[in-house]
């Protein structure tokens, strides 16, 4: 009589706690009033193609710039496109320069990015763009042709399996191959991209839906039964990480991009003076608290700052908040802030506990749990006095001052690209957008631009996608016209996506791109420099000081119709970047010429404990003072 | 590394079987057997994957889980909470000789012989694991020509149904 045992109500209970309906510190599980973005139209039954239907979805979803290159399989949605006048479609010369695009116009704006392109190959190329948004947490929908129905799985003209091939990138694909789905299919992937953890959503559309009748009404029915969104801490998490706070000696707040794709770097900048913790800002959330507050005490990682890495390894307390523990900030795991308790806020439940094991998870989106936080601490620290952090401050405070981050001057006649890219962040300020590419230059741009305000440093820092720079620069360029844009890009990143610029002069999209010409691939010599003998193999790139000079930039530049400048003195810098200011009828295009041999320093070099930070080789900081 | 029994609810579409499969494949898990079908709800089927893995990974790999769209509910069920069944089919050598064996032995095992050829039988068998081990070790012997096994079917004991607290989910 095996099936007699009666069920244990509560072994039915623990057996259910993985469900998703009560994941970790799951409090309230809150929908979205109308899962359907846009202005709210409602339109009555209306006859229309499928091409039709995609095109008015994108209106009623109110979108207004969208980026791709038709091919074969997309051609039927590229005609009522061109009647569209809520859409401004921008014409790209590269697949992959929309998918960039579409990621910077999101960052900046905080609105989806979208992007166009046919089947196959054009489809292929978004690839890269949609790993670097999955990565990084970008909201974005890419819409690609697809074959016939009637021939998917035959090796057809153009064919890809796109669906299959971006299933482990995006937050979801859909495969449509009805017409009569495109309204609810493309409401539903406007709400995947944007709500919850952010991330980009693929819609693969057949040729013959795009050609085939159907009705259209709006708002469609989105109905996505196994995604809930949480975003309300639980309470008595919150209790619990309100008591840690108030016995913490070292406690640090841990920013990732999380704060600012939440937009609560208010609420943070509330909460941090509150609590009056120092605070640290990962290579994503750089400007979700002002560099200029006096409790920031810097970027951590691989090349952060001194006060910043060590607050972390010091710190008793590591208050999370939509960071995920990534490797270029822990180092060697283990050895990561071993003294310290967790709490870990974030809005993605499998990012808790997935690197680091969280005392205190709190799921939720951070404008919500930010402000739960310090109520919570409010309420406790009443009846149980938080520690004097006086000690704490004395330390990093010691820290900060002995160890800034800076350079040293080169010894070959070449400026130093900290210099310049410093320059342009100064001259420029803090209203201004930047945006890196991949590798030295982008962290010299993390370190030495001040950034005061959130939305206004992008880069590819999960994936580490060179080209990013310039395509994306375009897409933050269009998403918000009024804002200087500066791509700070390399030599070698530069050479990977340039054809964008032909797209921004044509379109009249006026970015300002700073090369910062090392005539190689800096990163990767650095490594070389340090850790291959300075055996300098592949990266040498001959665009700079006495090389071939292939390709010369300023030709390049002059090619496409922009403004092409070089500079190649310190004594020039300023002026150029001047002159580089007051071009705003096309983009401007500078070859800053700079020193091969720079090398971004802090570092804690791969596979050692971010305790041997090193601030020039072979240098290591004095921890503690003797007295 | 211990095998635990994941029962995964997911919508019915294109491309599901995929999506779990490939995401236990790119987080380096063993799936130890899947299996797949409709349930008593249009529209939804249930999976029920075993697994090899170790606590903190398990929880990793259902949170990943978990963020795919298409995945309604996971619950882990737990042995001492639900029931557990194998599905076998063996085809064994059994001529006029070895046949009364075969069949004997089948019997023992509560399964029954569904095809019966000149040289060979085809018995079908239900139960634990454990059973079907013991059934394979006994025909071993007379010499098993081919062996077709279904995935591990799997369900919470009582009155409770996985799908009633899914569904009551969905409309909530």
């Amino acid at each position: 009589m095996s099936n007699s045992t009666p069920a244990n109500p509560a072994s039915v209970a623990k057996s259910i706690n993985r469900s998703k309906d009560a994941a970790t510190a799951v409090s309230s599980v809150v929908e979205a009033s109308n899962p359907v973005q846009g202005p709210n139209n409602i339109v009555a039954p209306t006859k229309m193609t499928g091409s039709q239907a995609i095109v008015r979805s994108l209106e009623e979803l109110g979108v207004k710039d969208v980026f791709g290159l038709p091919g074969g399989a997309i051609l039927p949605t590229y005609d009522p496109l061109m009647d569209s006048t809520k859409i401004n479609h921008i014409l790209v010369r590269h697949e992959q320069g929309a998918g960039h695009a579409a990621q910077g116009y999101a960052m900046v704006s905080g609105e989806v990015g979208v992007c166009i392109a046919t089947s196959g190959p054009g489809a292929t190329n978004l690839v890269t763009a949609l790993a670097d948004a999955n990565m990084d947490s970008v909201p974005m929908v890419a819409i690609t042709g697809q074959v016939h129905s009637a021939f998917i799985g035959s090796d057809a003209f153009q064919e890809a399996d796109i669906v299959g091939i971006t299933m482990p990138i995006t937050k979801h694909a859909f495969l449509v191959t009805n017409p009569e789905e495109i309204p609810r299919v493309m409401a539903s992937a406007f709400y995947l991209a944007q709500t919850g953890r952010p991330g980009p959503v693929l819609v693969d559309i057949t040729k013959d839906a795009q050609q085939g009748d159907m009705t259209f009404s709006w708002p469609p029915k989105v109905d996505i039964p196994g995604y809930r969104v949480v975003t309300k801490g639980h309470n008595k998490q919150l209790r619990e990480a309100a008591k840690l706070i108030a016995s913490a000696n070292r406690p640090v707040l841990y920013v990732g991009g999380g704060v600012i794709k939440a937009n609560a770097h208010q609420e943070l900048k509330a909460f941090a003076e509150f609590i009056n913790a120092p605070v640290v800002t990962t290579l994503t959330a750089r400007g979700a608290f002002p560099d200029s507050h006096e409790q920031h005490v810097g970027m951590p990682g691989m090349h952060g700052a001194v006060s910043a890495v060590t607050a972390l390894q010091q710190s008793d307390l590591l208050i999370t908040l939509g960071a995920r523990f990534d490797d270029r900030v822990t180092g060697v795991l283990p050895s990561f802030a071993p003294n310290a308790k967790v709490i870990h806020a974030d809005i993605d439940p499998a990012e808790i506990s997935k690197n680091r094991t969280a005392d205190v998870p709190i799921v939720g989106s951070l404008d919500e749990i930010i402000p739960q936080l310090q109520e919570a601490c409010a309420t406790r620290f009443e009846t149980d006095k938080p520690q004097d952090l006086t000690g704490w401050w004395a330390l990093l405070n010691r820290l900060r001052e002995t160890y800034p981050i800076g350079y040293t001057e080169t010894h070959d006649g070449l400026s130093a690209p900290q210099n310049v890219i410093e320059r342009i962040g100064a001259l420029t300020g803090p209203e201004a957008v930047y945006v890196a590419g991949v590798g030295q230059h982008q962290m010299w741009a993390a370190q030495f631009v001040k950034y005061e305000r959130p939305r206004s440093w992008l880069n590819s820092a999960g994936l580490g996608t060179m080209g990013y720079s310039v395509p994306a620069a375009m897409g933050a360029k269009v998403a918000q016209p009024d804002r200087v844009v500066w791509a700070i890009d390399g030599d070698g990143c530069f050479q990977m996506t340039n054809q964008e610029l032909a797209t921004c002069v044509i379109n009249q999209i006026p970015i300002k791109v700073a090369i910062i010409n090392n005539s190689s691939l800096g990163m990767v010599r650095q490594w070389q420099t340090l850790f291959y003998n300075s055996r300098y193999s592949n990266t040498d790139l001959n665009t700079g000081h006495g090389t071939a000079r292939v390709p010369d930039f300023v030709k390049l530049a002059d090619a496409y119709g922009c403004v092409g400048l070089r500079c190649e003195r310190d004594e020039d810098i300023d002026a150029t970047i001047q002159k580089a200011l007051e071009i705003n009828d096309r983009p401007v295009v500078i070859d800053f010429v700079v020193s091969a041999d720079s090398m971004v320093w802090p570092m804690v070099p791969s596979g050692v404990s971010n305790d041997q930070i090193q601030i020039a080789k072979g240098m290591t900081p004095v921890w503690e003072e003797e007295d | 590394m211990a095998k635990h029994t994941l029962s995964v609810l997911v919508e019915d579409v294109p491309g599901v079987l995929t999506r779990v499969a490939s995401l236990f494949a790119r987080r380096a898990f063993n799936i130890h057997s899947l299996a797949v079908g409709p349930t008593e709800i249009e529209g939804i089927s249930r999976m029920t994957v075993v697994v090899d893995a170790e606590g903190d990974s398990l929880e990793q790999v259902t949170k990943q889980l978990n963020k795919l769209i298409n995945v309604i509910k996971i619950v882990e069920l737990l042995p001492e909470t639900s029931v557990q069944r194998d599905h076998i089919m063996v085809k064994v050598r059994a001529d006029a000789a070895t046949r009364l064996q075969v069949t004997q032995a089948a019997e023992l095992f509560r399964a029954s012989v569904i095809d019966v050829a000149q040289d060979s039988l085809v018995i079908e068998a239900t139960g634990n694991a454990g059973k079907i081990d013991a059934l394979l070790a006994v025909l071993e012997p007379f010499g098993i020509r081919e062996i077709v096994q279904a995935g591990t079917l799997a369900v919470g004991r009582g009155s409770k149904s996985m799908s009633d607290r899914a569904l009551k989910t969905l409309s909530a």
